[in-house]
């Protein structure tokens, strides 16, 4: 099944540069409990955070990532809502107004679609539309992206929709040290920040060091991070493609391709910085992400690119997308609506021919 | 906590005064009926009087000055006494013996595959809401419709789909009632007028309203002048805290659509119970979702959804009215859940005495016993028909085991109702006539 494929092709660390680097790794974590102990450390640190969904309390959140957090910080601070997402993501959003913290869950980004209302209108706009007077320091979260076999209206990845709106943020962690780090940043950040994670990812586990222990350790949001340094190509990606990427650039390693693999970390606003300086110095650019090819995360990309850096391409770049269909149910047509390891090796050597 | 002597406060109903000022109302009503929606409206009874004393079970509100309430309790005791009261006979006790043993026994085949890796995704069975299905759907024609959530297997079987299609649905299966692409939660029928399968709670029930609306619309246009089709739309109770809940009561009443709506409260949403995800009205000491009816300008019918014989009068005389051109109807029907509210649920948050408790209100056993004590059916019948339905369910999973895997170059049918939406490929040709394009991709080799 496509959750095993994933756990398998989880590489187990998440270091920057090669092995010259070498870090001290002292702890081993799941994505779920990166995020798990951020949410306790936050509302530790502030009483005004706090955490609203459905199931987020006595259920322990839908995917288990409040965990133990309603027995620890009581009903006050974790609270159950009906199943009324515009109507408690408008409460999420007023009660930022006032100063207050709140972290609100979808229990999957596509009910967010019931919600897109306040998310777009009352979080995003507000700073802006009230002349700076009134900021909104929400967070709204939860999973995003395909799952295994859960079908078309379950499987949306949000990524491009959201990160289209001016006075959104929008961050989409990979491992461990980005869900713990951007989650503490998401939090403390006065802007309304969208966390889109992924339900495949939670229970993957990656080395962190100590720093990432840290309760104070924030992830600059605007930040990407380049996982694994290249000369041949760049690969933009984001959240569970990562990992793809990291496993493809092993592969293309063995042809002697050598892939740089940028993790943008945050969609809204994205590290232009960081993209630019790494297609300058492979001058191949390829980007891939789970979501559907129209208007998608890779459009933009490319476009800023081919505007701001058309002379360092070597090659037009090109974009690995999901397949422009809505999610199939039956697990040999899901497969091939997402982008598998052998797609990206395949697409970025084509790319590499005559280099 | 709540309330939980249900089954003791059901024996101690005094079942004749509520009969009495039920069928009071009743006949209110059937003088009142044909004005505008208006004077339908009920009075809530005042704070404190005995009709808001109430635990889960039979409940009336009673009408103040004269004017007509209604939101009103449909209660048909399953026993000996209310022989007379029953519009069965033996073919029809005979079909919803049968469709609810097919339900349980599809159902219960489901899990054991699910477990078996056969089925796949997100699955959410209907054990225990059997009564609810059988008794509002069977009753229907083929031209009506009926629309749910996620939790929809149940439903498609009682509206006439294929077991073998569903079943080959859920296996992931070419042969599926919407070829391997929609799922568990996505069950859709054009030949039987199963208009979904959704996985968001609450936006099914729009989309029902839509099915009413038409055949209002062909009837108000003069495109078909006979059309009386009627909808049933089924959510569940924490539905009725959605929007879009709110919004399509409004709309229903408003333009007078052949529509039912029918609440499967069996208090859990998830893990969320019923009493934490719902205040009650005003006055009241609990939630009561019938009494939203009346607000919105419709009946509110409370009925114990574990007794199909109530159900399906109950659910019957909606039918009726909305078939008549009188408008919608409102019914909770309290059921239970015998399963998870998926089969990746832990189900940890509901307590063994309450599911013991429900256990014991079995749909199916209850029906048996009341054919038994009326005469409806034998013993030897009843065996038949189980014996039946095991071979219907076996021969679902046997043809849907059987049956192929879609072909990798279905991917791109049913995207657009032309296909040709693709686009034209540097040959000229239309690119999903491409079988390359389907190809390019590594899972097809895999």
């Amino acid at each position: 099944m496509l959750a095993r494929q994933v756990l398998r092709a989880m590489p187990r660390r998440s270091s920057p540069g090669g092995s010259s680097v070498n870090r001290l790794f002292s702890t081993e974590m799941t994505v779920r409990e990166a995020l798990n102990s951020a949410l306790e450390e936050e509302m530790k640190r502030d009483d005004n955070v706090f955490l609203m969904g459905e199931e987020v309390a006595q259920y322990d959140g839908a995917y288990k990532i409040t965990k133990g957090l309603w027995a620890k910080f009581g009903g006050d601070r974790v609270i159950d809502t009906p199943i009324t997402e515009m109507g408690f993501a408008g409460i999420a959003v007023g009660a930022a107004f006032q100063g207050l913290r709140p972290v609100c869950e979808f229990m999957t980004w596509n009910f967010s679609m019931q919600a897109i209302d306040q998310v777009v209108n009352s979080a995003g706009k507000t700073y802006y539309m009230s002349g700076g007077s009134i900021d909104v320091p929400v967070v709204f979260r939860g999973p995003n992206g395909p799952a295994a076999a859960v079908a078309a209206q379950h499987s949306q990845c949000f990524a491009a929709w959201y990160g289209s709106v001016p006075g959104l943020k929008v961050v989409c962690p990979y491992d461990s040290e980005d869900a713990r780090g951007l989650m503490k940043a998401a939090i403390r950040d006065n802007n309304p920040v969208c966390i889109l994670e992924n339900e495949l990812l939670y229970g993957v586990s990656f080395a962190v060091d100590d720093a990432v222990l840290d309760p104070d350790f924030t992830v600059p949001i605007g930040k990407a991070k380049v996982m694994r340094e290249g000369t041949d190509m760049t690969v933009v990606t984001f959240s569970k493609m990562v990992g793809f990427a990291m496993e493809a650039a092993e592969e293309l390693a063995k042809q002697g391709i050598s892939l740089e693999v940028v993790n943008l970390r945050t969609i809204r606003p994205y590290d232009r910085d960081t993209i630019i300086n790494s297609v300058m110095k492979t001058n191949r650019l390829v980007t891939l992400e789970e979501g559907w090819p129209q208007s998608g995360v890779g459009a933009e990309i490319i476009s800023f690119v081919s505007e701001t850096a058309f002379d360092y391409l070597d090659a037009a770049p090109e974009r690995i997308t999901g397949a422009d269909i809505p999610m199939p149910y039956a697990q040999g047509l899901e497969n091939m609506c997402i982008p598998q390891v052998p797609d990206i090796v395949r697409v970025v050597s084509r790319m590499c021919q005559g280099k | 906590t709540m309330p939980r002597s249900a089954s003791a406060c059901r024996r101690l109903t005094p079942a004749l005064a509520i009969t009495f000022s039920c069928s009071a109302i009743l006949l209110l009503q059937i003088f009142g009926a044909g004005q505008n929606p208006a004077s339908l409206g009920a009075v809530m009874a005042p704070v404190g009087s005995m009709a808001n004393i109430g635990v889960r079970g039979a409940m009336c509100s009673l009408p103040a000055s004269g004017r007509v309430g209604s939101a009103r309790v449909h209660a048909v005791e399953t026993s000996a006494d209310t022989k007379t009261s029953t519009k069965l006979d033996s073919e029809t006790a005979a079909s919803l013996y049968e469709d609810m043993n097919l339900g349980r026994k599809f159902e219960d085949a489901t899990a054991q595959w699910y477990q078996r890796g056969k089925v796949f995704g997100f699955v959410h069975l209907g054990n225990g809401q059997e009564a609810v299905s059988a008794g509002a759907i069977k009753q229907l024609r083929k031209d009506d419709y009926i629309c749910s959530t996620y939790r929809d297997h149940v439903h498609a079987l009682s509206k006439g789909c294929d077991p073998k299609k569903v079943m080959a649905e859920l296996f992931a299966k070419k042969t599926g009632i919407c070829n391997g692409q929609g799922g568990s939660m996505h069950m859709f029928s054009e030949e039987h007028n199963m208009l979904g399968g959704f996985a968001f709670i609450g936006e099914g029930i729009p989309v029902a309203l839509g099915a009413a609306f038409q055949t209002r619309y062909k009837k108000e246009a003069r495109i078909d002048e006979k059309a009386d089709q009627v909808t049933l739309a089924f959510f569940g109770d924490g539905t009725s805290n959605v929007g879009q809940f709110a919004e399509c009561l409004n709309m229903a009443s408003l333009y007078k659509l052949p529509i039912i709506f029918i609440v499967e409260n069996n208090l859990w949403a998830i893990g969320m119970n019923h009493y934490r995800a719902t205040a009650p009205s005003l006055g009241d000491q609990i939630p009561h979702i019938y009494k939203k009816g009346p607000a919105f300008g419709m009946p509110g019918v409370n009925v114990d959804g574990m007794d199909v014989v109530a159900v399906r009068e109950a659910v019957g005389e909606a039918i009726e009215r909305a078939r008549a051109g009188d408008g919608p109807t409102l019914i909770e029907a309290e059921t239970y859940r015998y399963r998870g509210h998926s089969l990746a649920d832990p189900d940890v948050l509901r307590s063994a005495e309450e599911k013991e408790r429900f256990a014991k209100q079995d749909p199916i056993q209850k029906f048996q016993k009341y054919c038994l004590e009326t005469g409806l059916l034998t013993k030897e019948q009843m065996d038949e028909i189980e014996t039946k339905v095991d071979g219907i369910v076996q021969e679902a999973i046997e043809f849907a085991d059987e049956s192929p895997k879609p072909d990798k170059s279905q991917l791109l049918n049913n995207v657009f109702s032309d296909p040709k939406g693709f686009g034209i490929d540097e040959n000229g040709k239309y690119r999903y006539e491409n079988p390359d394009f389907v190809l390019k991709s590594a899972a097809a080799g895999l």
